[in-house]
């Protein structure tokens, strides 16, 4: 609880009208590499300008270090921001836009001279402070606007999708980069992503949002595999969500069949949602699958295969590094492991299922042809 | 695609210069002599306060546009289009009616004198009036209210440019409102200050409408003097010294944007107003 930087309690916030924030409670610890992760319209950027300052919360409060900061605006906060698409100043070279908070706080020449060398050493940028901004590729930009915020030394930094305008390649090199720049400085970075990938592989802890409200707190590790409701399981990473039964503890029903699993604690024949994850299905022989079906597409990923399967009217996907063929009729394996049951939630019935997925388009146009093959089976 | 630029230019501006050219650097019998040029001399007294009156006026026009376009360009956007309709306005009535009107508002007898005096003599004050009218500061006064849009205009369009992030980003580093102004917004709308002076300058030192009608002959500009040579109001009509000094006015306008382009030249690629 100490340990707390920043700690937002029942953060309300609509705009005209429509609520963004719902009750928002969330704890923030110092040194921690947290990101907000949610589909846009979910409230994280709202979140994040509240953090900043540029955004009042209609109820609630804002605590950083423990005092309440609500009506503090955000040139007195220790805490700066990365923007979307940099924010650069244009009529400032790059040293001048490193430079421009210690200009502010009147720091000598020569202290800022020293200051925003160290940055763009930090940066790897050296041999770049007379350029101007708009000459900057856009990883380039990126780690400008990174210098230019942490040369002001705050205490928490927040990222508002800071690589969002990169392309896949820069973007991987500049998560790494990102995380060793956390450790080495040892701030708070507060992380603001719709991408799933960038989140499990920056964070230390994943919050997950959707229609203003925190649907999940936990490591990427806890989030992937344990999942608490449909809306997080299909968000992060691919999903198979299925209607299930819990018969009893460690065993579940669904897809016409019963498999052992490793949860307990549900009620005697609850109604639950199953989520098994596409890489952890194994494909078997058809007679050997505890679940049986067609094969309705396949796309080559690079790493594996993406095939979709139609079990009893359900559409599964399985990524597998064996190819199979559209037509084929094979079976799933599921291990107990890879099975995981979650309760109901208003979620349930919306996600995890791939009939509507892209890749089927292809299939509905070619449905005429397609059922006259199921009439000879 | 160039082709009808090029009829364009030929038709509105190599022409047109080609002829002051061949004016100045002729005589009468059309054969060439610097003398023009050189007989140029005598008027420049005529070219220092014409500078002068037009470099007042667009100081003035920048101290009032700057806070006015600022303001607009802080307001809902319906707002803000009511407000720059507002700012044209006058400029949909005539150029000479606008003027004339000042005229009757200045006069010794008109609007502002007359009110001052009844009011006065309603505390038993006999009040000459003032002197308005026929002045310098008539003719600054009748600048800066004919150009003032042309002012106004480019500065907004800059100022509705500034990204609102960037603004953002500045109070993110510490900035607060006086150094977001100083240091944000005044650089970043140095283009349409630029364009502003450069559209209320250039019309107010060749202006002869304004000095005539409001400073009644009291000063002559040098737009007063070329408009004389080519219409011979007050003499004989001469194109050639008309033209030379037409062309002495054109390099003198040409070195003062150079000036301050050079201020400019960061700027540039932010997007300057209307020029």
């Amino acid at each position: 609880m100490a340990n707390n930087i920043i700690d937002l309690k029942n953060i309300s916030v609509s705009f005209d009208g429509e609520q963004v924030l719902k009750n928002l409670n969330l704890q923030i610890e110092d040194k921690e590499f947290l990101t907000l992760l949610g589909p846009s319209g979910c409230g994280k950027t709202t979140t994040l300008r509240i953090i900043a300052g540029f955004l009042q919360p209609d109820s609630g409060d804002v605590i950083f270090d423990g005092k309440i900061i609500n009506g503090v605006p955000a040139h007195k906060r220790q805490v700066n921001t990365i923007f979307q698409r940099y924010a650069l100043f244009p009529h400032l070279n790059v040293f001048e836009n490193i430079a421009f908070g210690l200009r502010i706080r009147k720091k000598s020449d020569k202290e800022i001279k020293q200051a925003v060398s160290h940055m763009l050493d930090l940066v790897n940028l050296r041999g770049f402070e007379t350029r101007s901004v708009d000459s900057l590729s856009g990883g380039q930009q990126q780690r400008v606007a990174i210098a230019r915020a942490l040369i002001v030394n705050p205490r928490v930094l927040l990222l508002d999708e800071p690589l969002g305008a990169l392309d896949l390649k820069l973007r991987k090199d500049m998560q790494n980069e990102l995380k060793n720049i956390q450790q080495q400085m040892g701030i708070t970075f507060i992380y603001v992503t719709h991408d799933q990938e960038e989140a499990l592989s920056m964070s230390d802890k994943i919050v997950v949002m959707n229609n203003g409200e925190i649907q999940q707190i936990g490591a990427p590790i806890d989030i992937y595999n344990e999942p608490v409701n449909a809306f997080v399981a299909d968000f992060i990473g691919e999903s198979n969500i299925v209607d299930g039964i819990m018969k009893e503890d460690y065993l579940c029903e669904f897809s016409g069949n019963t498999f052992k699993c490793l949860d307990k604690g549900f009620g005697k024949n609850e109604a639950v949602d199953v989520v098994v994850r596409p890489e952890d299905v194994d494909v078997v022989p058809f007679e050997q699958g505890m679940l049986r079906g067609r094969v309705t597409s396949v796309t080559f990923k690079g790493v594996h295969f993406e095939i979709i399967v139609d079990i009893g009217g359900f559409k599964w996907m399985i990524q597998s590094t064996d190819e199979q063929y559209p037509g084929d009729n094979i079976g799933l394996y599921i291990e107990p492991d890879a099975i995981h049951i979650m309760k109901k939630s208003e979620y349930s019935g919306l996600y995890g299922d791939f009939s509507s997925y892209s890749e089927e388009f292809d299939e509905l146009s070619e449905v005429d042809a397609d059922s006259e093959e199921s009439k000879d089976e | 695609m160039t082709a009808p630029f090029s009829v364009w230019m030929a038709i509105f501006v190599i022409i047109p210069i080609g002829l002051v050219l061949y004016y100045a650097l002729t005589d009468s019998e059309g054969s060439f002599t610097l003398s023009n040029i050189a007989s140029i001399w005598e008027y420049k007294g005529t070219y220092l306060i014409s500078l002068e009156l037009a470099f007042v006026a667009t100081v003035l026009c920048l101290i009032l546009a700057y806070p006015l376009a600022y303001i607009i360009s802080r307001m809902k956007t319906h707002s803000q289009n009511t407000m720059v309709m507002l700012v044209m306005l006058p400029m949909w009535m005539n150029f000479l009616i606008r003027t004339y009107a000042w005229m009757t508002i200045l006069e010794d007898t008109g609007l502002i004198n007359t009110v001052i005096k009844a009011f006065l003599s309603l505390f038993g004050y006999e009040f000459e009036g003032f002197s308005m009218i026929n002045t310098n500061g008539a003719i600054i006064l009748g600048m800066v209210y004919n150009f003032l849009p042309y002012m106004v205009l480019p500065i907004y369009t800059c100022l509705t440019k500034i990204d609102n992030k960037l603004i953002e980003a500045a109070r993110d580093l510490g900035a607060n409102s006086l150094n977001v102004f100083t240091k944000v917004i005044l650089p970043q709308s140095m283009p349409g200050i630029i364009s502003g002076i450069t559209m209320v300058f250039v019309p107010a030192v060749s202006t002869f409408v304004i000095s005539k009608l409001l400073g009644g002959g009291m000063t002559y500009l040098i737009g007063d003097i070329i408009e004389n040579y080519f219409l011979g109001n007050t003499g004989e009509v001469n194109y050639n010294v008309g033209a030379a000094l037409s062309l002495v006015l054109m390099i003198l306008i040409l070195i003062s944007t150079g000036i301050m382009n050079h201020f400019d030249d960061d700027a540039k690629e932010s997007g300057g107003g209307l020029i």
